[in-house]
C-alpha cells in the first residue's frame, strides 16, 4: 500500500520510462536515429520548448496560462535588432529585449490581477497585440544575425548552446519551485488562493512575478533559437510553440487547475515530444500522424493525472486514515 | 473588566459597534475571554457573529467602543496585525492548502529556510511539525502526507494545530463542528480539551450545537440583533435553556428577524 502511495507520487518517473522506450523504439527502427548530430537535432527541438514551460509550468501550478508566451519569443529578437540597429551595443540589445520582454509580462499579470481579467483572455488579446507588433516592426520579413557579436556565441550561437540554456534555466526554475518559500507561495496560491491569502501570502504578486518570469523565460528562448539559425523571423514561435510548451508541461505531469507540477517534468515532456518528432522525421512518417501522437499523448497525461488523483485519494483514505 | 480569581482577561470588547451603511451588524458588544477559557459564542445566522469574529481578527475596524488585548486598549489594524500580536483565527475554509503536505501547510507563509541561500529546511520543519502535533496530541499517519488525503477532522485539526504553533494567544474558531460527524467532532472536542489544559490560550469557539458548547466550553454568550444579551457560565446553563432563549425570540416576535 505504501509502495504504491510512494509511486503514484513519482509523475516524473512514468515520462521518464516513456520517454526512454520511445528513445529505444527509434533507436531499433532507425539508423539516423543514434547519432550525435541526430541527438543535437532533438535538442534544437526540445530546448525552446522546455525553456518556455519552466515558465508555464509556474503559471499553471499557480492556476494561470500564458497565450502570449510564444508572440513574447516571436518580438524579442526584433527589440533586440530595433535596439542594435539604432546604435546600442550588443550586450544591452540583448538585456533591453529581455527586460522588454519581462514587462510585457508584467503588464500580463497586472491585468489578470489589477483588472481581474482572466488569464486566458488577458494573453489571448496580449498574443495578437504583440504579433502585430512583430509584423509592423519586420515588415513581415525575417533579418539575418549581425555577424561579429562575440556576446551571440552565448545566446544560440554555439551548437549546443540552446540546449544549454534550457537545462540550466529548468535546473535554477526546479530549484526556485522545490526549495524557496516562493515555490510553496506559487503551489499555495494555485492550490487555494483564498487560503493562501488569508496566510498573508500576496498571491497577486506571486502571479504578476511568474507571469514576468515567463515571459521573461520566452524572451530569452526567442533570442536563442534566431541566433542559432542566423536569423529573426516572425513567423518563428507564435501559438505553436506556446502551445507544444504548455503540452510538454502537461505531458509532463503539471495539473492545469494549479496546485501541482514540475519543470523537470515538462522537460521530459519536452524530450518525449522531441523524440517523437524527430523519430518520426527520420522514420518517413508524416508531421500529421506526429499531431495525432501529439493529441494522444495530452489525453493520456491528463486521464492518468487525474486518475492518480482518485488512486491516491482512495489509498491515502483506506490505508491511513 | 479586570482579573477574577487572577486570572487576566485576554481579548475583551467594549461597547463595539459596526455599521454596514444602513444595516446595523453590531449594536453594543461587551465580550471577554479570559486565559485558559474557552468561550462559547452562540447566535442565530445574521446575529452578527461573523462581522464579531472579523472585528476581533483585524479584518474590520468597529465604528464605536473599544478593544483591549491583554488590559491594555488596542487598535488591530489588519489580519496580519492582529495575527502578530497572537490573534489567531480558523476560518471555515481552513485555509490549507490541499497540495501541500502537513507540514508545509503549518508553516504557510512561516517557512523556514537556511541563511544566507534561502533554501527550505525541510527536514527541521518536518521535526518542528511532529512536534507541535504531538503536544497537543493530534494524531496524523504522516507529516509528510498531501492534507487533501486527510479527513475533515484531521483537516481541522492541522488548521488548529496551525494557529497554536504560531503562538496564538486568542484563538477564534469559526465552526469548527460544522459539518462534521460525531466521531470527527469528538477529534475536535477533545482537541479543544487538551488545549483548555495546557491553560495559556483564551478560545472563542462560534458553533451551532449547543450540546458541543455546553460540554466543552467554560462559558457561553448569545449573541442576538448585533448584542451579547446572555453571558453565563456553562455549569449554570442548559441546551434546552439555550434553545428556548434562541427560539423564544420569533415566538414573541414573529415580525422580526
Amino acid at each position: 500500500m505504501r509502495f504504491l502511495l510512494g509511486l503514484t507520487r513519482i509523475k516524473e518517473l512514468s515520462i521518464l520510462l516513456v520517454t526512454i522506450a520511445a528513445g529505444i523504439y527509434f533507436t531499433a527502427t532507425s539508423s539516423a536515429f543514434n547519432s550525435i548530430d541526430n541527438y543535437q537535432t532533438i535538442t534544437q527541438y526540445v530546448a525552446p520548448w522546455a525553456i518556455v514551460a519552466a515558465g508555464e509550468v509556474m503559471l499553471l501550478i499557480c492556476g494561470e496560462i500564458d497565450l502570449s508566451a510564444g508572440f513574447v519569443f516571436t518580438l524579442s529578437p526584433f527589440v533586440l535588432m530595433l535596439l542594435f540597429v539604432n546604435g546600442s551595443p550588443m550586450w544591452l540589445a540583448v538585456l533591453g529585449a529581455i527586460v522588454a520582454s519581462m514587462l510585457i509580462g508584467v503588464v500580463n499579470g497586472l491585468i489578470r490581477t489589477v483588472l481581474t481579467l482572466p488569464s486566458f483572455i488577458t494573453t489571448l488579446g496580449m498574443a495578437f497585440l504583440l504579433q502585430g507588433m512583430v509584423l509592423i516592426i519586420s515588415n513581415a520579413r525575417p533579418v539575418s544575425v549581425p555577424t561579429g557579436q562575440p556576446i551571440l556565441n552565448w545566446f544560440g550561437g554555439g551548437k549546443w548552446t540552446e540546449f544549454l540554456w534550457a537545462l540550466v534555466v529548468v535546473a535554477i526554475m526546479q530549484t526556485v519551485l522545490s526549495a524557496t518559500r516562493f515555490g510553496i507561495y506559487t503551489q499555495a496560491t494555485g492550490g487555494n488562493p483564498i487560503g493562501a491569502a488569508e496566510a498573508g501570502i500576496r498571491v497577486n504578486r506571486i502571479k504578476v512575478i511568474n507571469f514576468a518570469i515567463t515571459s521573461t523565460l520566452a524572451g530569452l528562448a526567442g533570442i536563442l533559437q534566431g541566433t542559432r539559425v542566423h536569423s529573426y523571423d516572425p513567423t518563428n514561435g507564435g501559438f505553436t510553440l506556446m502551445f507544444f510548451a504548455v503540452a510538454s508541461a502537461v505531458i509532463g505531469g503539471t495539473a492545469l487547475l494549479g496546485g501541482s507540477g514540475t519543470v523537470v517534468g515538462a522537460l521530459l515532456g519536452a524530450l518525449l515530444l522531441g523524440i517523437v518528432f524527430d523519430g518520426f522525421n527520420l522514420t518517413g512518417v508524416s508531421a500529421n500522424a506526429f499531431n495525432v501522437v501529439l493529441g494522444i499523448a495530452i489525453l493520456v497525461a491528463m486521464i492518468l493525472n487525474v486518475s492518480l488523483i482518485v488512486l491516491r485519494k482512495r489509498l491515502g483514505t483506506r490505508g491511513l486514515a | 473588566m479586570s482579573a477574577d480569581n487572577g486570572i487576566p482577561v485576554m481579548i475583551e470588547a467594549e461597547h463595539v459597534s459596526k455599521r454596514f451603511g444602513p444595516v446595523t451588524a453590531l449594536r453594543d458588544i461587551n465580550l471577554h475571554v479570559r486565559k485558559g477559557e474557552i468561550l462559547g459564542l452562540i447566535g442565530d445566522n445574521g446575529a452578527g457573529k461573523s462581522t464579531l469574529i472579523k472585528i476581533l481578527t483585524g479584518y474590520h475596524q468597529p465604528d464605536g467602543g473599544r478593544l483591549l488585548f491583554e488590559g491594555e486598549e488596542t487598535t488591530l489594524r489588519s489580519v496580519v496585525h492582529a495575527r502578530s500580536l497572537g490573534i489567531e483565527t480558523v476560518f471555515q475554509d481552513l485555509a490549507l492548502v490541499n497540495d501541500l503536505p502537513v507540514y508545509l501547510n503549518l508553516h504557510l507563509n512561516k517557512e523556514l529556510v537556511h541563511r544566507p541561500v534561502p533554501f527550505l529546511r525541510r527536514a527541521e520543519m518536518r521535526r518542528r511539525a511532529r512536534e507541535v502535533l504531538d503536544s497537543i496530541g493530534i494524531k496524523i499517519p504522516s507529516v509528510n502526507i498531501e492534507v487533501g488525503l486527510l479527513s475533515g477532522g484531521q483537516r481541522q485539526a492541522v488548521a488548529v494545530a496551525r494557529s497554536v504553533y504560531s503562538n496564538a494567544k486568542v484563538l477564534l474558531l469559526d465552526e469548527p463542528l460544522a459539518a462534521m460527524g460525531a466521531k470527527e467532532s469528538g477529534l475536535i472536542l477533545r482537541l479543544l480539551d487538551g488545549l483548555k489544559r495546557r491553560g495559556d490560550l483564551a478560545i472563542i469557539l462560534i458553533a451551532h450545537n449547543y450540546s458541543q458548547v455546553v460540554d466543552v466550553c467554560d462559558r457561553v454568550n448569545l449573541l442576538q440583533h448585533g448584542e451579547i444579551t446572555f453571558d453565563r457560565p456553562s455549569k449554570d446553563t442548559s441546551v434546552a435553556e439555550l434553545l428556548e432563549l434562541v427560539h423564544a425570540e420569533y415566538r414573541l416576535n414573529p415580525t422580526q428577524g
